[in-house]
């Protein structure tokens, strides 16, 4: 194709000769895939400088030490063992509560419900509960479990309106899994008599296992980067615990979070050593990036290995 | 017998749980507008605050002693600006990117740009708003030369940023949604790539398009931390792209710390919480109407 166009390769072939219309059209031809190439390309710009910038400018803080020791000097210093293990139980709670939930109510579309308008509106309420921007999960947060349900600023309540909001994630995905165990699977279960549930059960679910933990993973690092949603249900500046504890945050507690910990770094602590801040950037968006990375190695390995 | 009817009741509560939970979505929803109006409404009608003046009024002192102000202009601006700027900068690089990915490129290429879209998609925005507290921010600062980086362009391009993967992908779904006899029978006239995006599939996907936007409006609307970050702290009307201000998801979180639970300040923040519920309601709802009036059709 490519050594029909451009003027200069006008040559006039025994077989076809090209007008000034067909001359002009591949033009454009031409500079609409470049146009249309450079765009998609420029998207991996920024987030390869990102990464990079941010990794350059971390160096000299990243090591093993620095995840596993408390903050010192007004947190000017040291590790971020404190926001690093708190991460993990708002992350692991927030998992235990929006799993069973999620998965469910995706079971509910995809084998329970018929097409009609009230599954629309469940459908949509999912996408609008996807669109609720994070400070107004955090408004609700605050409102119904901090307050209401008297649970104070604590790791339960942040962990509740981190699953609240992470819900859709794993909702969309399971129900796609789901959807893809062929209706043969079913009917041939249901034939030997088994109920709905018990064919859910015994077919359905085995067989989407992994589609759903693919949601699950994304579930994580979701809920691993958000800041928003925590800041005012649970999440702290600052609180000392020991260094390496794992156990060191009980159920009512606040506690620190990553992406908490560097908004703090960044915005309210004066005088922090620049590489403090990078560090904790580096370490938030490595966790992020590596477990949604996993997903989608774990679905383009599933999708290369159906059994159907 | 009896080990059947048990297991029938097993069956019936289970599946009363299933239901339970696929209604779930609906009951946080409403939740959600329940909790969020319930803080808020206190304030909402108790005669010290005013629609009309939340909407006209650009003086927003609402830790004043002597002269609380509730007017929320500056903030609507503030979001407002932000969020066009964002698209000016994300619409056209996120359709182009989509019609790319969607039609002018190998299955390879697509399944690499398709990845990196969403590890993009997947950045926290806390660490958007700390690049544009830190690498754009000098950007800015070196380029146009202004004492202060954090301003309308700087969250700008950085909501632009991050918009950009749910048009990409939205839309490349829209893109795929139109049938491949369109795109055969164009090129079977003789038309060229381009031609038969341009004259066939942007006006049968245009629908999806429009909500691929839509959408991206809304997470530019509802972003908080990195316009936190990064449009620095100034409840003003900017002038130019070189000014600050400040969005309403960022007076949100700026204040809602410093609010002592159901004082004025507290509640008005809640009040400012139900706006931005009904603004992303909105526009959630209509992207889905459109893109299910297509669905409808075909």
């Amino acid at each position: 194709m490519s050594s029909m166009t451009g003027p200069s390769s006008q040559k006039p072939s025994a077989h076809f000769i090209k007008t000034d219309f067909v001359r002009k059209k591949e033009r454009r031809e031409l500079m609409a895939q470049a146009i249309f190439f450079v765009m998609a390309v420029l998207m991996i710009v920024p987030l390869v400088l990102i990464v990079s910038y941010l990794v350059y400018k971390a160096l000299p803080i990243l090591s093993l030490e620095f995840l596993f020791k408390v903050p010192t000097r007004g947190m000017r210093d040291g590790g971020i063992w404190p926001a690093l293990l708190g991460t993990v139980y708002l992350v692991l709670i927030s998992l235990v509560v929006a799993t069973p939930i999620g998965v469910l109510a995706a079971v509910y579309l995809n084998e329970y419900a018929r097409e009609s308008w009230f599954t629309r509106i469940v459908n949509l309420a999912v996408v609008n509960l996807a669109g609720v921007p994070s400070i107004v999960h955090a408004l609700f947060g605050l409102g119904a479990f901090v307050v209401f349900a008297g649970m104070g600023r604590s790791i339960l309540a942040a962990s509740l309106t981190l699953a609240i909001m992470t819900l859709p994630v794993i909702i969309a995905s399971t129900k796609e899994s789901l959807a893809s165990v062929p209706r043969s699977f079913r009917e041939a279960c249901w034939n030997v008599g088994a109920t709905r549930w018990q064919t859910i059960r015994h077919v359905v679910l085995p067989n989407s296992i992994s589609g759903i933990l693919t949601g699950v993973i994304l579930q994580v690092s979701r809920s691993a980067g958000e800041t928003a949603p925590i800041m005012f249900t649970g999440a702290v500046f600052y609180k000392a615990i020991q260094q390496g504890d794992v156990f060191a945050y009980g159920l009512l507690d606040q506690c620190m979070a990553l992406s908490m910990h560097l908004f703090t770094l960044s915005t309210q602590v004066p005088d922090v050593p620049e590489a403090l801040p990078y560090g904790t950037a580096v370490v938030l968006l490595v966790t992020v990036l590596s477990v949604n990375a996993l997903s989608i190695i774990f679905r383009v390995y599933l999708r290369s290995h159906r059994k159907w | 017998m009896s080990r059947h009817r048990w297991e029938l009741a097993v069956e019936m509560l289970i599946e009363w749980v299933i239901r339970l939970c696929g209604i779930s979505a609906i009951i946080f929803v409403f939740g959600i507008f329940y909790f969020v109006f319930r803080e808020g409404a206190g304030l909402l009608f108790s005669g010290r605050f005013s629609l009309a003046q939340f909407f006209t009024n650009i003086e927003w002192y609402p830790t004043s002693q002597s002269h609380v102000r509730y007017g929320g202009l500056a903030l609507i601006v503030g979001t407002f600006s932000v969020t066009v700027l964002a698209m000016v900068i994300a619409v056209p690089f996120g359709l182009c990117a989509a019609i790319f990915v969607s039609e002018f490129c190998g299955p390879r290429l697509r399944e690499t740009l398709k990845i990196i879209i969403e590890l993009l998609a997947a950045i926290p925005s806390v660490v958007w708003g700390f690049v544009g507290l830190t690498l754009m921010n000098s950007v800015i600062i070196s380029l146009f030369d202004t004492p202060i980086g954090l301003n309308v362009l700087n969250g700008g391009i950085i909501l632009a940023l991050m918009s950009v993967p749910i048009i990409v992908s939205i839309g490349e779904d829209a893109l795929k949604a139109v049938p491949d006899t369109y795109r055969e029978a164009a090129l079977a006239l003789g038309a060229t790539r381009w031609q038969m995006v341009y004259r066939v599939l942007l006006p049968a996907a245009k629908n999806g398009l429009l909500a691929a936007v839509l959408l991206g409006v809304g997470r530019a609307v509802g972003e908080t931390m990195a316009v936190l970050m990064a449009t620095g702290h100034s409840v003003r009307i900017p002038t130019s792209a070189l000014d600050p201000v400040r969005t309403l998801t960022a007076t949100i979180a700026a204040e809602l710390g410093e609010s002592s639970v159901g004082s004025d300040h507290y509640q008005v923040l809640f009040i400012v919480g139900i706006l931005l519920f009904s603004i992303t309601f909105v526009v959630n709802l209509s992207a889905d109407l459109i893109v299910r009036g297509i669905r409808g059709k075909a």
